[in-house]
């Protein structure tokens, strides 16, 4: 680790941090989302399953956010201790925008996150579920902004640069930068897929264990209908997303494709498995499918694109990390369809909830949709590089003057303490799903049967709800 | 454009930086006073009197980052570079102090002393930490070429330690008159019991930085000291004295519930005051003001638009939670 220079350290430092932070606003986005749709069913059907499965996981979300919070927190601050050249250079354009993250979402959520998690023998059921709409909505904008913000990095314009700063000329194209509206499409259905996921995966070892409760299967059900209709929508996204990287940061496309030099006329073969060398210039021990490479990217089958080898050195991404995160993300994705696929089989079989394989898989899938995301951003973080702002700023112009030994130390300080933090914290959330829905009677917002009964007084709703966590 | 964006951004940071000084404050000062509450159904009690409000109270210090990022470029990247260690050590507090809140209610018994303590270390390391970095930012920071040039230990001053010892005064000081306000029976008495002591010892720590700055720092002398200030300026220190007197007053009062914490709520923003006054213009201490470090004019009036809009809004829904979650807390009530 000491053999890290200052840049790479302060980079790991920042890498480190936002997977771990990802990961947790990828499933506040999600859950919330499914929370409000839970809720809204509840109110329209008055099924008490929807209700339960509303507690159950507003719970899980519950601590899930609490660390999303307190790791978006260091993100928010590391632009400027670790990267403060390219706040000062490019602040102009990345503060605004986070400000209005901040001001439109994350005041939005934590303003009514209070009352949707707390507040049910506060308010009636009509406000609860606004509470709960608006949270979810405030996740859907955060990630709006946060995107445009990474996405204005990866394809900036919109700007000209003054004395050595980047002045915004058009807010407009700022925000919706070409690589944007893929970016916004393809993370906000990644959110979805890896909930889904999750919740399938709670589902899955419920069932497993032989829980057959109305409510276990509700939620599997509804895990396997989402991923039925988002994972065959993301190969899309993702492929559009592809074709869009390809005309503005081609030589992030080359990386990940392994792809170094065309042959005269000849259409480019898919690379599926190889060890691209940066040294040596080639992909080693390469397994291709011939033109399939042109017409994944070029629609044609002779089409060509730009190999690596005719970037100058000095602006290329490595290939060998970005080749193969790639290939983790497009694995897992189509583990994913495949999944989705079986469930349709399932379903109409009329065994979906059986045990076997197909569960055991779900199980095991359960993780698949956040290592897929980090796989992803890996792939677009790093095969941005040499870049922190593509062909405008290089990353080792960005960083602070901070020395490696403050580096190092402030890295392991970190390392240890995300995994001790946030490692207790997503077992805290193991155990609540292992823990199932509750029925809770006496529901605030469920009278039941007496419900001609004159209503109770607030103050009077039953501890037995407040005691539920703990 | 007539207006003058730096300074309306500057006054935007203020109010949110000071939004995020009392608001937080409490939910830290809670964490401060947790090693003096033993009794653990106290202690929920205390945690659950901001738990469905920590959150957005903790938005403010990501609203002042982002917002300092996008109207002070310059300021954010040399203040915050500067401050590297201090920052750190702040959200690694934070962090803490932020997940025990959900933590200390799902963990298993065996681990529950765990957590409640790592909410009072959280919120003290996270104070002190902010106490430092108000102090080094007092003390000013050294500039080469537009960026930071001082070392990595420049904000360990005796004065900075003075300041971060006065931040864990003042929240404790906020915490317990929130807890006057929102808790009754023996928890209350024994916050009014701490209240006391502690604002004599925030009135002390005032008095300390009141000397100390100007002594030390010749800019911030003329600034009070000069002469039509020092008629203008009197009301500061004379309402501090009487904030100061009132507020143990309220402290003692059984009937009095809401007095204490308005009161430290003004004996807060009284110091707030007082050191913005010192400071002004400058947003990078020492020589540099807010108009020499603001962003280009674009960058300001985008964001200025949606920060007049949008604030209005986040201040209804946040009074409105707060009126939602209103009066006592009640043993047992809270967690959902």
């Amino acid at each position: 680790m000491f053999t890290l220079s200052a840049l790479e350290l302060a980079r790991v430092q920042f890498g480190f941090t936002v997977s771990f932070h990802i990961v947790f606003p990828a499933i506040t986005i999600g859950l919330a989302s499914y929370l409000a749709v839970l809720e809204g069913l509840w109110l329209w059907t008055r099924d008490r399953a929807y209700l339960d499965l509303c507690h159950f996981w507003s719970h899980v979300f519950a601590v899930n956010f609490a660390m999303g919070v307190v790791s978006g927190l260091v993100m928010a601050y590391q632009f400027g201790t670790n990267w403060s050249y390219f706040s000062a250079f490019a602040g102009s354009v990345t503060g605004p925008l986070l400000a209005y993250e901040v001001l439109t979402a994350f005041f939005l959520e934590a303003g009514f996150l209070g009352v949707m998690l707390f507040g049910w023998n506060k308010v009636g059921p009509g406000l609860h579920f606004f509470a709960t709409v608006m949270v979810a909505i405030g996740t859907l904008i955060s990630a709006t902004w946060i995107l445009a913000s990474n996405s204005w990095m990866q394809t900036p314009q919109g700007f000209e640069i003054v004395n050595g700063v980047v002045v915004p000329t058009d807010w407009l194209k700022v925000i919706f930068n070409p690589s944007f509206p893929y970016r916004l499409a393809h993370m906000t259905v990644a959110a979805f897929l890896s909930t889904a996921l999750f919740v399938g995966a709670a589902g899955a070892w419920h069932l497993l264990r032989g829980n057959q409760d109305r409510r276990i299967r509700k939620m599997f059900s509804m895990a396997m209908w989402m991923l039925v209709v988002v994972a065959p929508l993301q190969v899309v996204i993702g492929d559009q997303h592809g074709l869009n990287t390809l005309q503005h940061q081609p030589a992030k496309v080359a990386a990940m494709e392994g792809h170094w030099r065309n042959e005269p006329g000849a259409g480019v073969p898919l690379i599926l498995f190889g060890w691209p060398d940066m040294a040596a210039e080639e992909t080693r021990y390469k397994l291709e499918i011939p033109r399939l490479g042109s017409l994944i990217l070029t629609h044609s089958l002779d089409g060509q694109f730009k190999g690596l080898s005719e970037f100058p050195p000095e602006d290329r991404p490595n290939a060998t990390v970005v080749f193969w995160s790639f290939r983790i993300m497009v694995g897992l994705g189509f583990l994913m369809l495949a999944l989705g696929g079986w469930s349709l089989w399932r379903r109409w079989r009329g065994s979906l909830y059986d045990r076997g394989l197909f569960l055991r898989l779900a199980l095991w899938m359960g993780p698949s949709g956040l290592i897929a995301i980090l796989a992803g951003w890996f792939t677009t973080e790093i095969g941005r590089q040499p870049w922190v702002v593509y062909g405008v700023m290089r990353t080792k112009d960005a960083v602070s003057n901070h020395s490696a030994p403050v580096l190092t130390a402030v890295l392991l300080v970190f390392i240890v303490m995300y995994f001790a933090v946030f490692g207790t914290g997503i077992r805290y959330m193991l155990k609540l799903v292992a823990k199932g829905p509750q029925t809770i009677p006496d529901h605030p917002h469920d009278p039941g049967p007496q419900s001609q009964r004159p209503a109770r007084p607030l103050s009077a709703a039953p501890d037995s709800i407040d005691r539920q966590g703990r | 454009m007539g207006i003058d964006l730096p300074l309306l951004w500057a006054m935007i940071i203020g109010f949110g930086l000071m939004m995020y000084v009392i608001m937080d404050g409490f939910d830290l000062g809670i964490g401060i006073l947790f090693p003096f509450v033993r009794d653990r159904d106290d202690r929920d009690a205390m945690v659950n009197s901001v738990a469905p409000v920590w959150d957005g109270n903790e938005t403010w210090l990501v609203l002042g980052g982002a917002a300092l990022l996008a109207a002070f470029p310059l300021a954010y990247a040399v203040i915050l570079s500067a401050l590297y260690l201090p920052l750190m050590l702040m959200l690694a507090g934070l962090i803490w102090r932020g997940v025990a809140f959900e933590f200390r209610f799902k963990a298993d018994e065996a681990h529950k002393p765990f957590w409640d303590k790592a909410f009072a270390w959280g919120s003290y390391v996270a104070t002190f930490s902010q106490g430092l970095a108000l102090g080094a930012f007092i003390n000013g920071f050294e500039l080469r070429d537009g960026s930071y040039a001082g070392g990595v230990f420049d904000w360990l001053t005796p004065f900075s330690l003075f300041t971060g010892l006065a931040m864990i005064l003042a929240y404790a000081l906020l915490g317990a008159s929130w807890l006057v306000m929102k808790t009754e029976g023996a928890l209350q008495a024994r916050m009014r019991e701490l209240g006391r002591p502690v604002t004599l010892a925030v009135l002390a720590t005032i008095a300390a930085v009141s000397l100390w700055t100007p002594l030390a720092h010749p800019q911030i002398a003329s600034r009070w000291f000069a002469l039509p200030n020092l008629i203008l300026l009197a009301p500061v220190p004379a309402l501090v004295v009487l904030t100061g007197w009132a507020l143990l007053r309220a402290m003692r009062q059984s009937s009095s519930h809401s007095a204490p914490f308005l009161l430290a709520l003004v004996l807060l923003f009284l110091g707030y005051s007082g050191l913005a006054i010192s400071l002004w213009p400058n947003i990078i201490p020492p020589g540099i003001s807010i108009w020499q470090a603001a962003a280009p004019p674009q960058s300001m009036g985008f964001a200025l638009v949606g920060a007049l809009f949008i604030i209005p809004f986040i201040l209804a829904y946040t009074a409105w939670s707060y009126y939602v979650f209103r009066g006592k807390v009640k043993a047992g009530e809270g967690y959902h």
